[in-house]
């Protein structure tokens, strides 16, 4: 009886959790069928698919938003960014750690505190300081200013993590005479990686698809990340839906790309973000 | 340990470890913090040379400004709705695929997939979904309901905000609470069963007590998300139809941009971040309360 009944409910849940799945999934296939279809096939019935694969969306859609131009400003900003929160941060949450000096204590709750902070509780200032005073918005302050943003977690998170290292490692090194650089890089730097892991997952989700910030700094249409270019591109040309349609699914698909290749660091990568 | 008795080194090695961190902290966090501070007690139009100090003039504006007020309550209208929604889908999905149902990883995974996309893409996307599938189907199975778009409505169009953060992060969320259901040791769900306890009386009394670090966590998140979101609602509607879902990041945004009231807006971003702050540590204080230990 009871085995039957679980059975019964085994199924039940299969289907709702189908209904759902395709309720949080169709919003991206109708983007999908319609980006191969012309304005009027999308009117007419945006539920038909269409058997041709049409691209010429995308090739239209491509060359109007710049595509590979965006892209590569994400990347490279993306990538600079990261790394450089990695570097940097890794190193501070390190010194925070091992050494009690009181500016040590100071900087790492001054920066928790600042975790807080609503970004738009500083992008006016940002602004008038970056833009109105020493007017160099471009990416490389965008660049900084993800350092200055970023720190603060990495720093956080690598300190509960250099915590958990046990210091007679790092004691036999120094008494052969290693220095503090040497230990860190040697020693420290190699146990750092599953953390490092997650940091890099969590601000590359970030920084990657930031809108509020790069829309302040990018002034510069040559500067124009993925997610500006796709904003810019949607306000000039929303009357043609297939070209939207296209333009999504390219703005959309490398990040999906990433996750299919690495679902289980990102998942994982995520709770530990949350949970620490 | 050896050569850091004098200051010099000490200075060194510390600039060398901590030095960009600090100069970026800041530069781009404390002194625009600090600048925002005294920009709030000026009238600065962010262009002209020339602002006068007008004390507390901005924060009395401010508490005057009915659009702000009404801003603001919208904003509080939104949050509470997204953060119950959020967590109740996010809670049964989770409860649900941690139950030894089939394609588990699967489903966390497929769910999970709307949180890499950013948000100005998604707004788009339900841009269409609203605009012309919702639309579509309406007109085709004759629902007058259906037939003219959510976001032409002032009503329809904060609800649709509403179902596209909670499609948003309830993914999320429930991976949180996936990882909180697997965290529950196996023996106190047997003994609670053995002891006679099933269905919603286990629910209410084992995994919900347990679960609670989880709710902190999720509840935190989405509460900070959703306050201070931006990019979905300038995608989704930009704030119309006729200003009525201009949430309240937007609202700050044009009031120093576009109406190019630095001081008014920086003083309503001020006034935010002590809202955020008040309601983030009193949730985490109430919600640490509750959490019991296994």
């Amino acid at each position: 009886m009871l085995g039957r009944k679980n059975k019964i409910m085994g199924h039940i849940k299969v289907v709702v959790l189908g209904i759902l799945f395709v309720l949080y999934l169709g919003p991206m296939l109708f983007v999908l069928i319609n980006s191969f279809k012309a304005n009027k096939d999308i009117i007419l019935n945006p539920l038909q698919i269409l058997g041709n694969l049409n691209i010429k969306n995308y090739i239209e859609a491509a060359e109007k938003m710049k595509y590979i131009s965006a892209f590569e400003n994400s990347l490279l900003i993306t990538i600079l960014s990261v790394g450089l929160i990695i570097l940097t941060a890794s190193m501070a949450a390190y010194i925070f750690c091992r050494k009690k000096w009181s500016v040590n204590n100071f900087m790492f709750y001054a920066m928790i505190a600042a975790m807080i902070l609503p970004f738009q509780a500083l992008m006016i200032p940002l602004v008038s300081i970056y833009g109105g005073q020493l007017n160099v918005l471009n990416k490389w302050t965008l660049i900084y200013m993800y350092i200055g943003f970023g720190a603060p977690l990495a720093v956080f998170m690598y300190h509960g993590f250099i915590k958990g290292i046990p210091l007679e490692l790092e004691e036999a090194a120094q008494i052969d005479g290693a220095s503090q650089l040497k230990v860190f890089t040697k020693i420290i730097w190699p146990i750092l990686r599953p953390i490092t892991l997650t940091i890099t997952i969590l601000d590359v989700l970030w920084i990657w698809n930031d809108f509020l910030l790069p829309s302040l700094i990018l002034v510069e249409a040559n500067d124009r990340t993925l997610p500006l270019s796709t904003f810019y591109f949607y306000g000039t040309y929303s009357v043609d839906l297939g070209l939207m349609m296209a333009g999504l699914v390219l703005t959309i698909t490398p990040v999906l790309i990433l996750y299919l290749f690495l679902q289980k660091y990102i998942l994982e990568g995520v709770v530990q973000g949350a949970i620490k | 340990m050896k050569d850091e008795k004098n200051f010099f080194s000490k200075f060194r090695t510390y600039m060398l470890f901590a030095g960009p961190v600090t100069l970026a902290f800041f530069t781009v966090v404390i002194i625009p913090f600090l600048y925002g501070l005294f920009l709030t007690f000026t009238n600065w139009d962010g262009v002209s040379a020339n602002y006068m100090i007008v004390g507390f003039e901005n924060y009395r504006t401010i508490f005057k400004d009915a659009a702000f007020i009404q801003s603001l309550g919208l904003t509080f209208k939104y949050v509470i709705f997204t953060v119950l929604i959020t967590n109740a889908v996010a809670f049964t999905l989770a409860a649900i695929l941690t139950s030894g149902t089939k394609g588990q990883s699967f489903f966390r995974a497929g769910f999970f997939t709307p949180n890499l996309i950013g948000g100005v893409a998604l707004g788009y996307v339900w841009q269409f979904v609203f605009n012309n599938i919702i639309t579509y189907f309406g007109k085709n199975i004759g629902m007058t309901a259906l037939q003219s778009s959510f976001l032409s409505s002032p009503k329809q169009a904060f609800w649709a905000l509403v179902i596209v953060a909670v499609w948003q992060y309830s993914g999320y969320m429930m991976i949180i609470y996936i990882t909180g259901f697997l965290n529950i040791p196996k023996d106190v769900l047997e003994a609670a069963s053995i002891d006679g306890a099933a269905g919603w009386t286990k629910i209410k009394n084992i995994t919900i007590p347990l679960i609670m670090p989880a709710f902190t966590i999720s509840v935190f998140l989405t509460l900070q998300r959703t306050f201070m979101v931006y990019d979905v609602n300038l995608a989704l509607t930009k704030g119309g139809p006729f200003k009525t879902t201009e949430l309240i990041s937007m609202y700050v945004y044009k009031k120093a941009f576009t109406e190019r009231a630095y001081g008014i807006g920086q003083a309503q971003a001020v006034i935010l971040f002590v809202i955020v702050a008040i309601i983030s540590i009193t949730q985490v204080y109430l919600s640490k309360k509750k959490e019991v230990e296994a």
